[in-house]
C-alpha cells in the first residue's frame, strides 16, 4: 500500500506502517499514460472557509475499477467532479490522458466531457422525460443519428441491463436500483472511456446492492472502460475494486489494492473497515471479476 | 475606561470603527452584489442566443408554460379589474355628470399602468414560482450537473429559453389583460351602469392612444425578463434541500414583484417623458 506524499518527494507519507513511494515530478503527466487514465496533482478546493481538498494526488488505473473511499462529506464528490471539470479547483492540476483538464476552453471541454459518463448518486435522471427519453438525451445532443438509431442504442443499453421493456416509464415510476441502472445506461450511450459512479449502491438493500456491483463489473467487462467508484459501503467496495484509494482529512491518506488496503494497517483505514461491519478477512468474494493488482504504488 | 477581560482579543479603535462601518453598508454591498449577479447570468444567458445548438422544442415548452398556462388567470383578472376601475370611474364622475369620460380614463389607466403591471405580477406568482421551483429541484436533484456532465451548457438549455419566452409572453399577456379589461369595462360602463356607448367609445379613441398601449408593452417586455430572471437564478441557485428550494420560490415571487414596481416607476419617468403621453392624447 502507497500513502499519498507531497509533490515530488520521496514521503513515508502522514501515517506509519505505509512504505514509501516515489512520486514523479509531473514532467511525465503531459502525454498519455499506458497505465494512468486519470492523474490529479497538488488539487486544493475551499468552499468559503470549508477547505475541502488539500494538496490530492492520485492517479487512477486504466480499464480498472479505481474506488475512493471515505466519510461522509470527506469531499469524494467534489474530488470526481473535478475529474471532468464541474468544479474547478483553487490549485493543483489534472491531467486525463495527457490532456490538462483545467486548461480546456469552453469548447473543448464541452467534446472533452464526452469521454466521461456520470452515474449520479440519486440517478439525476430528467423527472419530466421517461426513460427511453433521458437515455437518448446525450444521442440527441451530440449526435446526428436517426430516430431509430436512437431508439436501438437506447433499447440496447437497456436490454444489457436488464431494464427492456421500461422505455416509456418515468423516472417516478421506478424503484432506487432501476433508477441508478437507468443512469447507467444514459451515461454509457455515449461510450465513455471513463465512468464514473457516485455512491452508487447507497441508500439499497443488499441484494439491490450486490446487483448493482454486478452491474458495475459487467460494465467494465464488456465496454471496456476504466470505472471510478466513490463509496463508503465497504462490503461493496471489495467485491468491486481494484484499486482504492482513501479521502481522510482533505487529503489521499492511503492508495493500494485490495490486499493491501484489506492488510493495512494504518490505524484509520482499519477502523473504517471494521466500524463498516465487514471483516478485513473477508475482503475480495469470489464474485470480484477484475485482475489483481500487486502493486499498489505509482509507477 | 476598563481593561478588557483577560481571554477577549484585543480590538483597536480604528478596527472596530472600521468594522462598525462595514456592518452598516453591508447591506447595500449585498444588494449590489445580488443585482450584479443577476446581471451577470442575463448576459451569459443572452450570450447564447445566436449560438448552436438552437433548441427551438424548449423555446415552445417555455412560451406554452408562461403563456398558455397563464392565459386563463390573466384573462380572469383583467375582465374583472377592468370591471371595477370602470365602476369606481362611473360613480366618480356621476358628480360632475362626466360618466361618460370612465371608458376613456379606464382605459388611459389600463393601458399605462394596471394591465404590465397587474400582469406581471400574476406572471411572477405563476410563471416566476413555478421556474423558481423547477429549476431549484433540478438543482437540488443534481439534475443540473447531469447536463453538464452531458456537455450541455444549463444555462444555455435551462435560462435562455425562460427569458426569451418572459420577454416574449410578458407583452401578448398585457395586451391580451388589457382588451380584455376594456371589455370589463364597456360591460359595466354601459351595459350596467348605462353610460351613452358612443360618448364611451368616443372618449376611449380620444384619451388612449397607440403611445399608451405602446408604453404598457415596453413595460411587458422588462417587467417579462425581470420575472423569468429572478426567477431561474433563485432556482439556480438553490441550495438547502427542499427548504431551500421553497425559500427560492417564497423569494423568487417577492423579489418579482417588488422589483415590478420600482422598476414600473422608473420606467414610467422615463417613458412618459420620452413617449409624451402625460400631456393627454
Amino acid at each position: 500500500m502507497a500513502t499519498a506524499p507531497p509533490r515530488g518527494e520521496l514521503s513515508a507519507g502522514p501515517t506509519p506502517g505505509a512504505p514509501p513511494v516515489v512520486v514523479d515530478d509531473g514532467t511525465a503527466l503531459t502525454a498519455p499514460d499506458p497505465r494512468w487514465h486519470v492523474r490529479v496533482r497538488g488539487l486544493d478546493k475551499r468552499f468559503g472557509d470549508n477547505q475541502v481538498l488539500a494538496n490530492v494526488d492520485l492517479d487512477l488505473e486504466r480499464g480498472k475499477v479505481n474506488v475512493i473511499i471515505g466519510a461522509s462529506g470527506a469531499g469524494k464528490s467534489v474530488l470526481i467532479k473535478h475529474f471532468m471539470c464541474l468544479l474547478r479547483p483553487d490549485r493543483g492540476s489534472i491531467w486525463v490522458d495527457g490532456i490538462d483538464v483545467f486548461a480546456l476552453d469552453t469548447r473543448a471541454l464541452a467534446t472533452f466531457r464526452r469521454k466521461f459518463g456520470l452515474v449520479f448518486q440519486f440517478a439525476a435522471l430528467f423527472d419530466s422525460l421517461s426513460v427511453e427519453d433521458n437515455c437518448a438525451f446525450p444521442l440527441r445532443e451530440h449526435t446526428k443519428k436517426s430516430r431509430a438509431e436512437i431508439r436501438d442504442i437506447v433499447a440496447d443499453r437497456l436490454a444489457t441491463l436488464g431494464l427492456a421493456g421500461t422505455q416509456q416509464k418515468f423516472p417516478a415510476e421506478l424503484s432506487g436500483g432501476m433508477r441508478k441502472r437507468v443512469g447507467l445506461a444514459r451515461a454509457l450511450v455515449l461510450e465513455p472511456e471513463i465512468l464514473m459512479f457516485d455512491e452508487p449502491t447507497t441508500g439499497l438493500d443488499p441484494l439491490a446492492t450486490r446487483n448493482v456491483d454486478e452491474m458495475i463489473l459487467s460494465t467494465m467487462e464488456r465496454y471496456k472502460v476504466t470505472s471510478v467508484v466513490i463509496s463508503h459501503d465497504m462490503a461493496s467496495v471489495f467485491r468491486i475494486a481494484d484499486r482504492i484509494a482513501l479521502l481522510h482529512e482533505k487529503r489521499i491518506q492511503a492508495v493500494g489494492t485490495v490486499d493491501e488496503i484489506r492488510d493495512s494497517t494504518e490505524p484509520y483505514l482499519r477502523e473504517f473497515i471494521t466500524t463498516s461491519g465487514v471483516a478485513a478477512a473477508t475482503a475480495r468474494g469470489p464474485g470480484h471479476a477484475g485482475p489483481a493488482v500487486t502493486d499498489g504504488g505509482r509507477p | 475606561m476598563t481593561a478588557a477581560p483577560e481571554g477577549e482579543p484585543k480590538v483597536s479603535a480604528g478596527r472596530a470603527i472600521a468594522d462598525g462601518l462595514f456592518d452598516v453598508v453591508r447591506p447595500v454591498i449585498q444588494f449590489v452584489d445580488r443585482v450584479g449577479d443577476h446581471v451577470i447570468l442575463a448576459v451569459r444567458a443572452l450570450a447564447w442566443l445566436p449560438r448552436r445548438p438552437q433548441r427551438i422544442g424548449n423555446y415552445v415548452d417555455a412560451l406554452e408554460y408562461i403563456g398558455v398556462g397563464s392565459l386563463g388567470i390573466i384573462l380572469l383578472v383583467g375582465l374583472f379589474t377592468g370591471a371595477v376601475i370602470a365602476l369606481q370611474a362611473v360613480f366618480a364622475f356621476k358628480p360632475f355628470h362626466l360618466e361618460s369620460y370612465a371608458g376613456g380614463t379606464s382605459g388611459k389607466a389600463l393601458a399605462v399602468e394596471l394591465a404590465p403591471v397587474l400582469t406581471a405580477l400574476m406572471l411572477a406568482g405563476r410563471a416566476g414560482s413555478g421556474i423558481a421551483t423547477e429549476i431549484g429541484t433540478m438543482r437540488i436533484t443534481e439534475q443540473i450537473d447531469a447536463l453538464e456532465s452531458m456537455a450541455v451548457n444549463p444555462i444555455q438549455f435551462l435560462v435562455l429559453p425562460r427569458l426569451v419566452a418572459g420577454m416574449i409572453m410578458g407583452p401578448v399577456l398585457t395586451l391580451l389583460f388589457f382588451v380584455v379589461s376594456m371589455v370589463g369595462a364597456y360591460i359595466v360602463a354601459v351595459i350596467s351602469q348605462g353610460v351613452d356607448q358612443g360618448q364611451f367609445i368616443l372618449h376611449v379613441r380620444e384619451l388612449v392612444g397607440l403611445r399608451d398601449v405602446l408604453q404598457g408593452l415596453i413595460k411587458a417586455v422588462v417587467f417579462g425578463l425581470l420575472i423569468t430572471l429572478i426567477g431561474c437564478y433563485q432556482g439556480y441557485n438553490a441550495s438547502g434541500g427542499g427548504r431551500g428550494v421553497g425559500l427560492g420560490t417564497t423569494r423568487a415571487v417577492v423579489i418579482a414583484s417588488v422589483m415590478i414596481l420600482v422598476s414600473d416607476y422608473l420606467m414610467a419617468n422615463v417613458l412618459l417623458r420620452v413617449m409624451a403621453t402625460g400631456e393627454g392624447t
